[in-house]
């Protein structure tokens, strides 16, 4: 790709923001989705269309359709009536959102954002808005207005990152997840994210592989690691009576670089002994349907809950992923609980007794690993990972959603001996979202993913000028799929991976044969690369 | 636009004020009627809207995470940041509505080339601050018309607010400070290309209005003499429900009277009512604890699900074929625990 593709030029906004019109061109905008799809899940309105096409075939009561679902929606989620009625413009949120500073569009600003359905809920659902309309900030809802919805709602990730500066805490994501909803009721979905939905709903994962070819996947896997490590490895399936059932988003099973991601989970369950299983059933942890509705979050998500009280396990490990861990954390117990089926997780090796996840009864794998890291439960060879110069990304959902900022860079520090943070505006609780989150990582839409990822590639950009940064680690499979291409335009010369990937790399396991490759089969550093490189510099 | 038809709305109201301070009719009106109904519909407008925000279910545990969590016992989480107890949510509201917490992490993005850099940006958190602290002061303040004797701590506020002892009549530091916050508010709106752009007439009207009040109250005190004991007396009796003209009407007064009635009034039914939403705002008031305890969702509908049975039946040829156990075949396999 030309460096010349993508220039982004702070220009001052013009216009009046109320005016709806949007321009859908290839490159900024996803593809509707296909009828089949629709169909398949039972939801309204499934057509042959494309948002370039003048006519969207909308169903003829359309307007009274998205004002009933808004009137629904008001009265069932404080957050939404709280979210339209507070805000006070302060802009605070402008410049924190990562598709306004990539493609300088003002209506990406997160709180122009929310007023597009705002300017509609005063319109319709307010009395100074009904009276005296546009002067109190109100606007007519048209099918113009319907374009724009689905134009910026798919331009959002749902990262939450504006929620953190906004003093009132109003929440993007939950803005856009309902204008999706919204969508949905009248058919204006994508088909990044409804096939998948599809898919999730009738295989168990998002690119619909069937119970054999997931087998296949795994199976495969399986003998890889066992090769790497001269050991006997395997994953078992849907086995009933294991002691924990473990999740992982399907891309760990079918793309890179998630993949050594799971052979390093492979290895490390190998090495504890872990009595686990994984379910062809319930085989992907990413929820797809968070990116559309909540009833499809909840429809997808079920499977979760369902298979470990069929396998009769009694607890679940879930695996490196980000909008997963949003919906296990923050929806899954209220929605498909409760749990009372399963026990309260402890760590079979340490007798850790995981209270945080108490009543969910789902640890995260990096918790899992931090806690036997920390009890001096694995070896680990940290100079298997001198081939890498890591930093950390942290993925918006486990950092905004849930806090899981420690683990990770616990494990990282353990398992490496080169790491370095991104500054401090960029990490943490203030990461940057790689700019395909939320069902917008599809091809036709790269060049807003590009603008999008933007902000993050440019700290990146920065460990590596600065220190020689050339990992960059995850836990999120979006990041893993989306990263890649974000760093090959923007930062070359910057690999992503997985921190598992690192643990499995590192973990010497009893009666391996001795490693020459890393899991991606590239050579292992020789003593002399740290000697003559940097010293150990870490900021923990 | 928006600033122009809000700037005359407010100037609408300045005249209204002006007029009505000074013919006996307009007096009236002014007298009896419009501070009771401004202060009816402040309360009542902002009772119901807090109602129905409360009334309205928090299906979800959406907390904003910004800092570590509580979960293993060895690792230091971020308790105000990332509340894990009832005890820490007070303390991270308290900061946040207190000190603007948000508000103080805001940093401005710049792009320079190539190069995108974050930098701190406190002006707004600063400009916001002094603006609310000094509003609550003055209105505190204002007290001292209402209540007599004046209670000791009103008093008090009065002399910290006038701490320099500086002219006469002494100077209040509160009048300063949010003449001052008001017009960085203003500026910034006009300003700051991105924040003009959204800014809507209620966003310029209510600094209007507000800087209205602040201007009319400033002149009273320090360049037009007004009857400060008549006005009070007028206070008195109006809180008394028995409302006496005052002695020597002041259009000024009046002006003053009228823009504190229309905010009053108009209060309920716009943004100002962050006042009361900031409370309420379920990414900041829960504790981030939905793993550890289950939140309850009051509408929590049953959804169609894909079962496993399903499943299993639609795929039992490839899961026979690939040697996956199937539902009761898989004795064989079990272990015991």
């Amino acid at each position: 790709m030309q460096e010349t593709l993508i220039q982004i030029e702070p220009k001052p906004p013009r216009g009046d923001w109320r005016d709806p019109h949007v321009e859908f061109r290839k490159g900024s905008m996803c593809y509707s989705a296909a009828p089949k799809n629709l169909t398949y899940l039972g939801l309204p309105n499934p057509r042959v269309w494309q948002p370039t096409d003048s006519d969207w075939k909308l169903p003829p009561d359309w307007k009274k359709t998205i004002l009933a679902g808004m009137k629904e929606r008001l009265d069932k989620f404080r957050s939404f009536r709280l979210f339209m009625d507070v805000c006070v413009r302060c802009g605070a949120c402008a410049d924190k959102c990562h598709f306004y500073l990539g493609t300088a569009d003002p209506k990406n600003m997160p709180v122009a954002r929310a007023e597009l359905i705002r300017s509609v809920y005063r319109r319709y659902f307010t009395l100074s808005g009904r009276i005296f309309g546009s002067l109190a900030g109100g606007r007519e809802l048209t099918e113009d207005v319907i374009k724009e919805w689905y134009y910026y709602f798919y331009q959002c990730t749902q990262c939450r990152r504006c929620s953190v500066f906004c003093p009132y805490g109003i929440d993007t994501a939950e803005i856009t997840l309902l204008g999706r909803e919204l969508l949905t009721l009248i058919g204006c979905n994508i088909n990044w994210v409804m096939e998948p939905v599809a898919n999730c709903y009738r295989t168990g994962n998002h690119l619909g592989i069937q119970p054999h070819g997931f087998k296949d996947s795994i199976d495969f896997a399986a003998d890889e690691a066992s090769e790497i490590t001269g050991l006997k490895i395997e994953m078992p399936i849907n086995r009933k009576g294991a002691e924990i059932l473990f999740v992982m988003p399907s891309a760990d099973y079918f793309a890179t670089p998630h993949y050594y991601t799971l052979l390093g989970y492979m290895m490390l369950f190998h090495e504890i002994g872990l009595d686990y299983t994984v379910s062809a059933y319930a085989s992907e942890g990413g929820n797809f349907g968070s990116f559309a509705s909540h009833e499809l979050m909840k429809r997808l998500n079920a499977k979760i809950y369902d298979e470990a009280k069929r396998l009769g396990v009694k607890w679940i490990l879930g695996g490196e992923c980000g909008h997963m861990w949003r919906v296990l954390h923050q929806y899954m117990d209220t929605m498909n609980g409760p749990a009372d089926f399963l026990e309260v997780p402890v760590s079979p090796v340490t007798g850790t007794v995981f209270e945080n996840a108490r009543s969910t009864r789902m640890v995260h794998i990096c918790e899992f690993t931090a806690d036997l890291i920390h009890h001096g439960k694995l070896r680990l060879d940290r100079g298997r990972n001198d081939h890498w110069n890591v930093t950390y990304h942290d993925s918006c959902n486990p950092a905004r959603g849930m806090g899981l900022l420690e683990e990770p860079r616990y494990i990282l520090n353990h398992v490496a001996r080169r790491f370095h943070e991104m500054p401090e505006n960029t990490i943490r609780e203030q990461t940057f979202c790689c700019g395909s989150g939320a069902g917008l990582g599809t091809d036709e839409n790269l060049e807003i993913r590009l603008r999008g990822g933007f902000p993050r590639a440019n700290a990146v950009k920065y460990v590596k000028e600065k220190y020689g940064v050339n990992l960059l680690t995850c836990i999120c499979a979006i990041d893993k799929a989306t990263l890649p291409t974000l760093l090959e335009y923007w930062v070359p010369g910057v690999e992503v991976g997985g921190v598992h990937e690192l643990v499995g790399n590192a973990l010497v396991m009893t009666g391996e044969k001795e490693r020459t490759t890393d899991l991606r089969g590239e050579a292992l550093a020789t003593e002399s690369v740290l000697a003559s490189g940097e010293s150990e510099a870490r900021h923990a | 636009m928006n600033a122009l038809y809000s700037l005359l709305a407010v100037l609408l109201l300045v005249l209204a004020g002006f007029a009505g301070g000074s013919t006996g009719a307009g007096r009236g009106i002014l007298t009896f009627i419009v501070p009771y109904a401004a202060f009816a519909i402040l309360l009542a407008g902002f009772c119901a809207r807090i109602l129905r925000w409360a009334w309205t279910p928090v299906p979800f545990h959406i907390p904003t995470t910004c800092g570590q969590q509580k979960s293993l016992p060895w690792i230091k989480p971020a308790s105000v940041d990332n509340p894990s107890t009832r005890g820490a949510v007070l303390v991270r509201m308290a900061m946040e509505i207190l000190l603007f917490r948000s508000l103080f992490r805001n940093n401005r993005a710049r792009l320079a080339g190539k190069r995108l850099t974050l930098s701190e940006n406190r002006y707004l958190w600063l400009g916001a601050l002094a603006f609310h602290w000094s509003l609550l002061l003055i209105v505190l303040r204002h007290l001292r018309l209402f209540i007599e004797p004046i209670p000791a701590w009103v008093d008090g506020l009065e002399r910290l607010d006038s701490f320099f002892q500086l002219g006469a009549p002494q100077l209040y530091l509160s009048d300063i400070v949010v003449l001052g916050a008001l017009a960085y508010l203003l500026l910034r709106r006009f300003r700051d290309p991105a924040v003009r752009f959204i800014s809507l007439f209620t966003d310029y009207f209510a600094l209007f209005l507000l800087l209205g009040i602040a201007v009319s109250g400033v002149l009273m005190r320090y360049f037009v003499r007004v009857d400060i004991l008549g006005i009070k007396q007028f206070a008195l009796s109006l809180a008394a429900f028995h409302p006496l003209g005052p002695n020597m009407p002041s259009p000024l007064f009046f002006t003053h009277l009228v823009l504190v009635c229309a905010l009053a009034a108009y209060f309920p039914f716009s943004k100002l009512m962050h006042m009361g939403g900031v409370f309420l705002s379920p990414t900041r008031n829960l504790a981030n604890d939905s793993r550890r305890r289950r939140h309850i969702n009051p509408w929590n509908h049953p959804v169609t699900k894909h079962t496993y049975a399903e499943w299993e039946n639609e795929f039992r040829d490839k899961l026979v074929g690939a040697g996956i156990p199937l539902e009761g075949e898989d004795a064989g396999n079990a272990h015991t625990n």
